[in-house]
């Protein structure tokens, strides 16, 4: 099912909850709503789902405006963060539940609920209460219970933050699998990058109720259209100096106290002459070399695969990926080679990107 | 072991003791009260007897008066329909209250804890004046009324507090799951709050069974409407002298049914003033 929404708005008085997002879902899509909390991407799920009333603006599924539906009649599942299971019930009448408002008979009703739950996994847990399931199987649960009436739009809220970071990342491959094989159209709410980089086909990154972006992760990650996109998105996160670019002898030259990088004319043009501009560069775009701009060694942090160096450049600092067989230390003395066609230029006033503007 | 390493844990315990032993006496005494003909301090003077329960047989004041059954049945009559009447209000008014948002919603939540606070004595001449045009003064219907009346406040308190509890998710998810908001309520919030059910309940029951003022106040004396703790005060008349052994037989009578519901749903009654749904999860 394809999902539109249009100047999509929730207001509570003077407090804006969305602020005319805009977006398209097409038919088996996975979506990601991706920002900080409180940046009205769970306000905009609820919306979607029927629970709240958009102040303005329109929700279509297939061209036909919902706004007026109930929850009940708009055929859509959700996942909670927390799990939202029903205490008082076993497994199978959490399971069955959608079916039994439906009317189903009874024993359609307990065949599909057994099926659903074997593809999850917790088939020969169907006698049991919520709680006496661990948090992945409450989870797999709740999956099942918005699987089993066969939903148009499958929608998820934080579903994962509530689980141990190794069951998260089987959990994230298990629903990404699974909504592939269904082909049921989904928008998956989450405050973590990874998770929306690793699953989602688009995602839309929104911040204070306004949508700053929505394509795909690669374009995402390679091309963010707003300084905030830059920020979020990446771990760990874009590297920012505030530069001035010129134009000397046919070249680009990025240039502060202590720092001159020749840039690409394709990304220099679009800076050239604009004053004071941010910089961007992520850590992983940076090397260190026998030649380049020199910085001094301000902290070491070890990741394990990789030691993430502070390098002091002037007054900035930039944050660098460095081979830990190197044994650097602090203090010590290091020259950084740019990989210069990689760099981002923002506009420190409308913080938008100065090179991917349509 | 040295002595203070002894004495140290037996001093909450030494503590606790004292403290109850007033009351622990003050039982031991009804009952061996109500069993003996007379008693001096704490002991039976004469022997033990059963005549104080006589009134179990014939009414201690002579004919016209109810029996101690119709009393009984009278008071069952009062505290069960507080018990059904204030669970059904307060748990449709406190929903509402929890989860709704109406015009009016504030000011109707303070209100209802003005009313709780409200000294119920200073309302007793009104309240006489509407029973008396209603034609339910001197009624059990009429008492019954007026007690639901005064437990509602706070059962509608206690169980928005109960409401407030359960997550909203659970309430979004059975929405999306297909059900009503009726329904929702009915089969996905009302059981994962029985705990809070039971206690209101409970409570509801024990207030309505003891209750003295408003039955005392709106039926007249020992008569056909005449609850249990009316009947009790009968005893104490300013002519006659007192039996305390027949009034100690008719309080410990009296005191059974809630000692039986103290007994069984103590963890319940805890759950009221801890303040939380422990049933939740």
């Amino acid at each position: 099912m394809k999902v539109q929404l249009e100047n999509l708005t929730k207001r509570w008085g003077s407090v804006v909850g969305a602020d005319h997002i805009n977006l398209e879902i097409d038919d088996g899509e996975f979506v990601a709503f991706l920002g900080p909390s409180g940046c009205g991407k769970t306000t905009t799920l609820l919306m979607v789902a029927g629970i709240y009333k958009p102040t303005e603006g329109y929700i279509k599924f297939d061209d036909r405006v919902v706004n007026h539906l109930a929850p009940k009649d708009r055929n859509v599942g959700m996942v909670f963060q927390s799990y939202a299971l029903y205490p008082h019930m076993t497994v199978l009448q959490n399971i069955s539940y959608p079916l039994k408002l439906k009317k189903v008979p009874k024993e359609e009703m307990k065949e599909r609920a057994q099926r659903v739950a074997d593809m999850m996994g917790i088939g020969h847990l169907m006698d049991r209460k919520p709680a006496q399931l661990s948090g992945g199987q409450q989870q797999r649960v709740a999956l099942g219970r918005a699987l089993v009436k066969e939903p148009n739009l499958l929608m998820f809220d934080e579903p994962l933050s509530n689980l141990d970071a190794r069951l998260r990342l089987s959990m994230r491959g298990e629903i990404k699998r699974l909504q592939m094989e269904l082909g049921i159209t989904s928008i998956y709410v989450t405050h973590d990058q990874v998770e929306a980089m690793t699953m989602a086909d688009r995602i839309a990154v929104m911040k204070e109720g306004k949508l700053q972006a929505y394509s795909p992760p690669d374009e995402l990650y390679d091309q963010p259209r707003t300084f905030f996109v830059a920020a979020f998105v990446g771990n760990p996160p874009m590297n920012f100096v505030d530069v001035e670019v010129v134009r000397e002898d046919g070249d680009y030259h990025a240039r502060r106290e202590g720092f001159d990088l020749i840039v690409p004319s394709d990304q220099g043009e679009k800076a050239v002459g604009k004053g004071s501009v941010i910089m961007g560069i992520r850590p992983e775009d940076m090397t260190l070399a026998d030649e380049g701009i020199a910085g001094e060694i301000y902290v070491v942090e070890p990741l394990g695969r990789d030691d993430l160096i502070d390098v002091r450049i002037g007054g900035a600092s930039v944050y660098v990926l460095a081979d830990p067989t190197l044994h650097l230390k602090i203090g010590d003395p290091v020259k950084l080679n740019f990989d210069a066609p990689k760099v981002q230029f923002f506009d420190p006033e409308t913080e938008q990107s100065l090179l991917w503007t349509d | 072991m040295t002595l203070r390493q002894r004495i140290g844990p037996a001093i909450p315990y030494a503590l606790l003791v004292i403290t109850v032993l007033p009351i622990v006496v003050g039982y031991f005494w009804l009952v061996l009260n109500s069993f003996s003909a007379r008693t001096e301090g704490l002991l039976p003077v004469g022997g033990l007897a059963l005549e104080n329960w006589s009134f179990l047989r014939e009414t201690p004041f002579g004919r016209g008066y109810p029996s101690i059954w119709r009393v009984t049945l009278n008071t069952f009559l009062v505290a069960i329909s507080m018990t059904i009447a204030v669970v059904l209000v307060s748990s449709l008014a406190g929903y509402a209250l929890s989860r709704l948002n109406f015009p009016g919603r504030k000011s109707f939540l303070s209100l209802t804890l003005i009313l709780h606070a409200f000294p119920s004595v200073t309302l007793l001449i009104g309240i006489y004046f509407v029973l008396r045009t209603l034609k339910l003064y001197n009624t059990v219907l009429g008492v019954g009324l007026v007690m639901i009346g005064f437990e509602l406040p706070f059962g509608i308190w206690l169980m928005k507090g109960f409401f407030d509890n359960v997550s909203w998710d659970m309430e979004r998810a059975a929405l999306i799951d297909g059900a009503s908001r009726l329904r929702v309520w009915w089969e996905i919030i009302i059981p994962t709050i029985k705990p809070g059910i039971a206690a209101l309940a409970i409570f509801a029951f024990i207030s309505g069974w003891n209750a003295w003022l408003i039955p005392k106040t709106f039926t007249i004396g020992a008569g056909q409407q005449a609850t249990l703790s009316v009947y009790l005060e009968n005893f104490q008349g300013d002519t006659v002298a007192v039996q305390w052994g027949t009034v100690t037989a008719v309080g410990l009578f009296q005191l059974i049914p809630v000692a039986i519901f103290f007994l069984f749903t103590q963890d319940l009654l805890l759950s009221i003033y801890a303040g939380g749904a422990k049933g939740g999860a």
